[in-house]
């Protein structure tokens, strides 16, 4: 099992929480909007960033838990 | 505006060279006279071999089948992004539901008019491909979106679904067929704004998951597909994957329509090899009318090359992938000598952050900062360093939408000041060229889209 962090970008209004709370996966642009370092979680992490997910206004940021691979939901076509 | 040519050849000059097997294949038979009727097309193509009847194992026995000869023939989706057609039906067929089969047309890219093309002079072509493509994924309706600009492909499509009957036909179990008209804007066509607005909302992307494939709309799993993709199709089914693949590259197999603009003597859609040379397709449009500085291939979001790096460029993925440029939608667009490639590149990029659909942060101000200091570089106004800013507003916006839009318009940006890099730097400099103050050649819809009736289609063989 591992653990990423997600922006839903439509949801996102630049509160800057999640940069706060999770500083050491988060960063925000010039406009305010989280730029994410996508890379798999540290345990210790976790934690950290489902507080931050919790903490954000408009429910935009996201910890998705993923096993190795599972047939027919990885990224599919678009 | 530049305008394209709204007459249509009379003798349509043939593709590649005279050994080549069997082009055109989609195009063939056209005329200039509006959409070819059932009689012509089932005389030209035969009838469709579709097994009806015999149970539902047999359907699914079937529907397996298609999508295995689709997967032979190596066919890849038309809309841009090349992603293999039979993998995504097969995502679809695997899905739990019901399955609806949308056929695309959206076609907001400016420079492309092929969908438009396709509806309006071979609208059977194209609904056997999606009857075929909702039989292998298990859908009971198929649903044609034009774009609302093309007036003369609505209305084909849509008497020619009047004409087939709505319903479905004795065997009960061809799919319910419609067509319905979306939005003009540049990102209308992608996959989730598709699903958003026909299931009452705006034109707008979604935010995926779950992708369209597994609960699309009404929340069933749903097969997007190019009408080009769908066409293709209808000629898979009749002749197999080996006839399909005797065109074209091994990675890339078959033909493909490409709109040619530009300054060449015969603007429009053309049918050409995957693989073919550039030169052939500019020599089936009568030759360049004046110099060339360049080439924009795949669209708004594609890739320039320069003309210096124009001799024996081929037309397909693998081809270009050194030139960083792919086919997409299939635009290949000549600037002439005389225009400003810098001036040309801002314009679009301001109609591009217009474009945004002012829902993700990064796309919203990144696009809009990336214009201006476009604009700022082709007047001459720029800061100091306003080549390494668009650098870093380009890797700022990339993958940070909800669909592609910015990472497009950042490639565009990108592959021109890479194309064009003598100009931009003479521009920060120097200031506004003459060519700058010559009129846009890269057409853009000037008026609002709905009513832009200059997007006429026009057709060459």
């Amino acid at each position: 099992m591992s653990h990423r962090v997600r922006v839903n970008p439509i949801a996102c209004e630049a509160h800057g929480m999640c940069a706060e709370l999770l500083p050491e996966r988060i960063t925000l642009d010039e406009w305010g909007y989280p730029v994410i370092d996508q890379q798999e979680l540290h345990g210790w992490e976790v934690d950290h960033a489902i507080r931050a997910a919790r903490a954000c206004p408009t429910f935009a940021l996201l910890v998705q838990r993923e096993r190795a691979t599972r047939a027919g939901r990885g990224r599919g076509p678009d | 505006m530049s305008e394209l040519p709204s007459t249509l050849a009379e003798a349509p000059p043939a593709m590649g060279p005279a050994d080549a097997p069997a082009l055109p294949r989609l195009l063939a038979g056209i005329t200039a006279h509006g959409a070819m009727t059932l009689e012509e097309h089932f005389a030209l193509h035969g009838p469709l071999p579709i097994v009806r009847g015999g149970g539902r194992k047999r359907g699914r026995e079937h529907a397996a089948m298609l999508i295995s000869e689709i997967e032979r023939s190596g066919l890849l989706g038309r809309g841009g992004a090349a992603f293999p057609a039979a993998k995504k039906m097969r995502a679809v067929a695997s899905s739990r539901g019901r399955a609806i089969v949308l056929a695309n047309a959206a076609e907001g890219e400016p420079a492309s008019l092929k969908d438009r093309t396709l509806l309006e002079t071979l609208p059977h072509l194209v609904l056997d491909g999606g009857v075929v493509a909702a039989e292998a994924v298990g859908a009971d309706e198929l649903i044609v979106c034009a774009c609302e600009s093309a007036q003369a492909a609505a209305e084909s499509m849509a008497s020619v679904i009047e004409e087939r009957g709505s319903g479905s036909s004795s065997s009960g179990h061809s799919p319910r067929l419609r067509m319905t008209s979306v939005p003009g804007n540049y990102v209308a066509g992608q996959e989730s704004a598709l699903i958003n607005y026909l299931g009452g909302g705006p034109a707008k992307p979604m935010f995926t998951p779950p992708m369209p494939f597994e609960q699309g709309l009404r929340r069933r799993p749903t097969l997007i597909s190019n009408v080009e993709t769908l066409a293709h199709i209808a000629l898979i089914a009749r002749h197999g994957a080996p006839w399909f693949r005797q065109l074209g590259a091994p990675t890339q197999p078959g033909s493909a329509l490409v709109t040619l603009s530009g300054p060449v003597a015969h603007q429009g859609v053309y049918e050409i090899e995957h693989g073919a040379s550039l030169a052939s397709l500019i020599d089936a449009g009568g030759g360049t009318t004046t110099r060339v500085r360049g080439a924009l291939l795949g669209g708004y979001a594609g890739s320039w090359i320069g003309a210096e790096r124009l001799h024996g460029v081929a037309l397909s993925n693998e081809h270009l992938a050194p030139h960083g440029a792919s086919l997409g939608a299939g635009v290949v667009l000549l600037l002439s000598e005389q225009a400003c490639p810098v001036a040309e590149t801002a314009r679009v990029a301001r109609w591009l952050s217009d474009q945004s659909s002012r829902q993700c942060g990064p796309c919203l101000h990144g696009l809009d900062a990336l214009a201006g200091t476009l604009a700022e570089i082709a007047a001459g106004t720029a800061q100091p360093r306003a080549a390494q800013r668009i650098d870093r507003l380009a890797s700022l916006v990339a993958r940070r939408g909800a669909c592609s839009h910015p990472d497009g318009s950042a490639n565009l940006i990108l592959s021109a000041m890479e194309a064009f890099g003598a100009e931009f730097d003479d521009h920060a400099q120097h200031g506004p060229c003459e060519g700058c103050a010559r009129p846009p050649e890269l057409p853009l819809p000037v008026r609002p889209i709905a009513e832009d009736s200059s997007r006429k289609p026009l057709v060459r063989q």
